[in-house]
């Protein structure tokens, strides 16, 4: 089921969370809103589910204006950070929950009810612990039953708010690739807020980046990590290096003698010990940090006092054999310049 | 289980802490107690069967255990929704509402039994108009159980409230993005949840209902066989100086309370199954 956002609006006193927000989200899509916090993207969510009203603007699903639903009339599954699982219940009788306050006349059996919540636990892989109560379950369990619960409804859309924020690194990792498994499976419009970039990269279809209730850029997630919209995203989407400068050569879009900042990400820097061609900038070893398979080099360009990242692999950091307060030659492999927003 | 290992505590160990608390009970609870069970075995099996259920005592029984459930159920309801209006609501003057539904804790229980009589007596506030529908509140047993109500009211307030602030409003979201309608959340999502802490506050609302004298003789008329409470009737057998009879009652007081409170304890266990 698709879902448009037509011009939504959300304020909150003074502060308006969302500003004319329009987005279209295809059927059977993994979307992730991704954005720092205070961006509008849980705001978005809450109001997609209608767990919040909005001030202005149509949410249509299907092309069904559904603005004035109520949450229960919008099948919407809902997962939350936080889980927010029933604790007085068992794991059954959690997933089982959708199909128990259905009116009498929609209402499965109690076979019918034990065959869907056997099946769904089984999607979730923890059939194992259906006579558990939560408060016996892992993070990364507790967040797949919350999964399971959403689904037992069959909602037309699932929504994920910070569905992996309250887990460590490695669960994480793990249930992201999971969910990417199982959207592969069962096809549900999905939307998925997150702050991390990683996750949105790895596994989504589509990323929509916010920032200050307004959308930045929407796009696969090639498009928004190697045609940024603006330095919002790009530095939002890895660590990036600034360089100032002013415009020497103009190409019709901006004029010459214009400030202008460069942008170059830190792995697209690299470090030689001989200049090769006059692109180079000398600059000296600072520090330099070892991140597992990564090795991070700061280094001070020459004359500027302007610090740089360079973010090496351990075989190539290996092979320079890099020293600290080593003089060296620094060449950005990628450059994006951007006068006032306009990227050239 | 008895702790074995050295050390593996913040808090001095279960040995010393378990040894105070054994002499503090026994100080302040059980040396009292059991001494009331000595005096009244002065008295033979007979007389004490006699003197436990003369007619007159019966009846008191029946109204201060009565009148203490009464008024436990009148505060689990309305106590509960007192605290969730604390707990959910911002409106002014909230702090003053939380600050008063201590006051019973405070007040004088006389002070309080003669405020109450004097409001809902014939000629009183509230006496006045619940008069001429035929309403008497003072000095009948309806009175015994509005002054058990207003000294146990904090007592499911205090204990429910902790428990309310810990249900997140997530989980009530969650209950209506899966279909769920108003009643069916608070049944079967809210109401089990504040089951455990309700109990608890029943059990305390009832446990001071039985013990409370000083509010219910001002306001209760205290007639034989009608709006007499038990522990009235202990005070008048020890003015007449039969301490045998008044500890006689007094004990059967004590296990009926105890049993009670038991019962009730191992309920509201019994509803906190899933925390375990």
């Amino acid at each position: 089921m698709s879902i448009e956002i037509e011009h939504v609006h959300k304020q909150f006193g003074t502060f308006a969370a969302l500003n004319d927000v329009s987005l279209t989200i295809p059927s059977g899509e993994l979307v992730a809103l991704l954005g720092p916090s205070g961006s509008g993207k849980t705001t978005l969510l809450r109001i997609i589910a209608g767990l919040e009203s909005s001030d202005g603007g149509r949410i249509l699903f299907n092309g069904t204006d559904t603005t004035e639903s109520h949450v229960r009339e919008r099948k919407v599954g809902f997962v939350f950070q936080h889980y927010a699982l029933f604790r007085h219940m068992t794991v059954f009788e959690n997933v089982a929950f959708g199909l128990r306050v259905r009116p009498r006349a929609t209402r499965p059996s109690n076979s019918e009810i034990k065959a869907k919540v056997t099946e769904l636990l089984r999607l979730v892989q923890l059939e194992v612990l259906a006579e558990r109560y939560p408060a016996q379950l892992s993070g990364g369990q507790r967040q797949r039953i919350a999964l399971a619960r959403a689904l037992a409804v069959e909602p037309q859309v699932l929504l994920l708010d910070e569905p992996f924020g309250a887990l460590d690194a490695q669960v994480r990792a793990e249930l992201r690739r999971w969910l990417r498994k199982l959207h592969d499976e069962i096809h549900i419009t999905s939307v998925f807020v997150t702050h991390d970039q990683e996750e949105a990269l790895e596994v989504a279809d589509r990323i929509v980046v916010m920032n200050k209730g307004k959308i930045e850029q929407s796009g696969t997630p090639d498009q928004v990590y190697e045609h940024p919209a603006n330095p919002f995203v790009l530095n939002f989407l890895g660590d990036v290096n600034l360089f100032h400068g002013r415009i020497l050569q103009a190409n019709g879009h901006v004029d010459t003698g214009e400030n202008a900042v460069s942008y170059v990400r830190s792995h697209d820097i690299e470090i030689e010990r001989t200049p090769l061609d006059s692109t180079a900038l000398q600059a000296v070893v600072k520090h330099i940090q070892k991140l597992g398979p990564s090795v991070r080099v700061t280094l001070d360009i020459a004359g500027n006092n302007d610090f740089v990242e360079a973010e090496l692999t351990r075989d190539v950091f290996h092979n320079l054999g890099l020293q600290h307060g080593e003089r060296v030659y620094v060449r950005p492999r990628q450059v994006r310049v951007f006068v006032e927003d306009y990227q050239i | 289980m008895i702790q074995r290992k050295k050390h593996n505590n913040v808090l001095p160990g279960f040995g010393p802490s378990l040894g105070f608390t054994i002499f503090y009970l026994s100080v302040i609870v059980l040396i009292p107690l059991s001494a009331l069970v000595f005096r009244a075995a002065g008295l033979t099996w007979g007389e004490f069967i006699d003197t436990v259920t003369a007619p007159r005592v019966l009846a008191s029984y029946k109204v201060t255990f009565g009148s203490a459930i009464i008024a436990a159920c009148i505060n689990s309801v309305f106590g509960v929704i007192v605290a969730w209006v604390l707990v959910r609501y911002r409106f002014p003057g909230r702090r003053i509402v939380d600050a008063l539904v201590d006051l019973p804790f405070a007040l004088p229980t006389a002070v309080a039994g003669i405020t109450l009589a004097t409001i809902y007596s014939p000629n009183g506030w509230i006496g006045k108009i619940l008069e001429p529908h035929g309403i008497k509140i003072a000095f009948t047993p309806l009175g015994i159980i509005l002054a058990m109500t207003f000294i146990g009211l904090p007592f499911v307030v205090r204990t429910v409230q902790p428990v309310i602030e810990e249900i997140e409003v997530e989980l009530e979201e969650a209950a209506v993005c899966l279909g769920a309608n108003r009643l069916q959340t608070i049944l079967r999502v809210i109401v089990p949840l504040l089951l455990p802490s309700v109990i608890t506050g029943f059990a305390l609302s009832f446990a001071r209902g039985v013990g409370e004298y000083g509010s219910i003789i001002f306001i209760a008329g205290n007639m034989p066989m009608v709006s007499e409470i038990t522990p009235l009737l202990i005070i008048t057998k020890l003015e007449q100086f039969d301490y045998r009879g008044a500890t006689a009652i007094a004990c059967v007081m004590l296990l009926a309370s105890f049993s009670m409170l038991l019962v009730i304890n191992l309920l509201q266990r019994w509803t906190r199954r899933f925390a375990e």
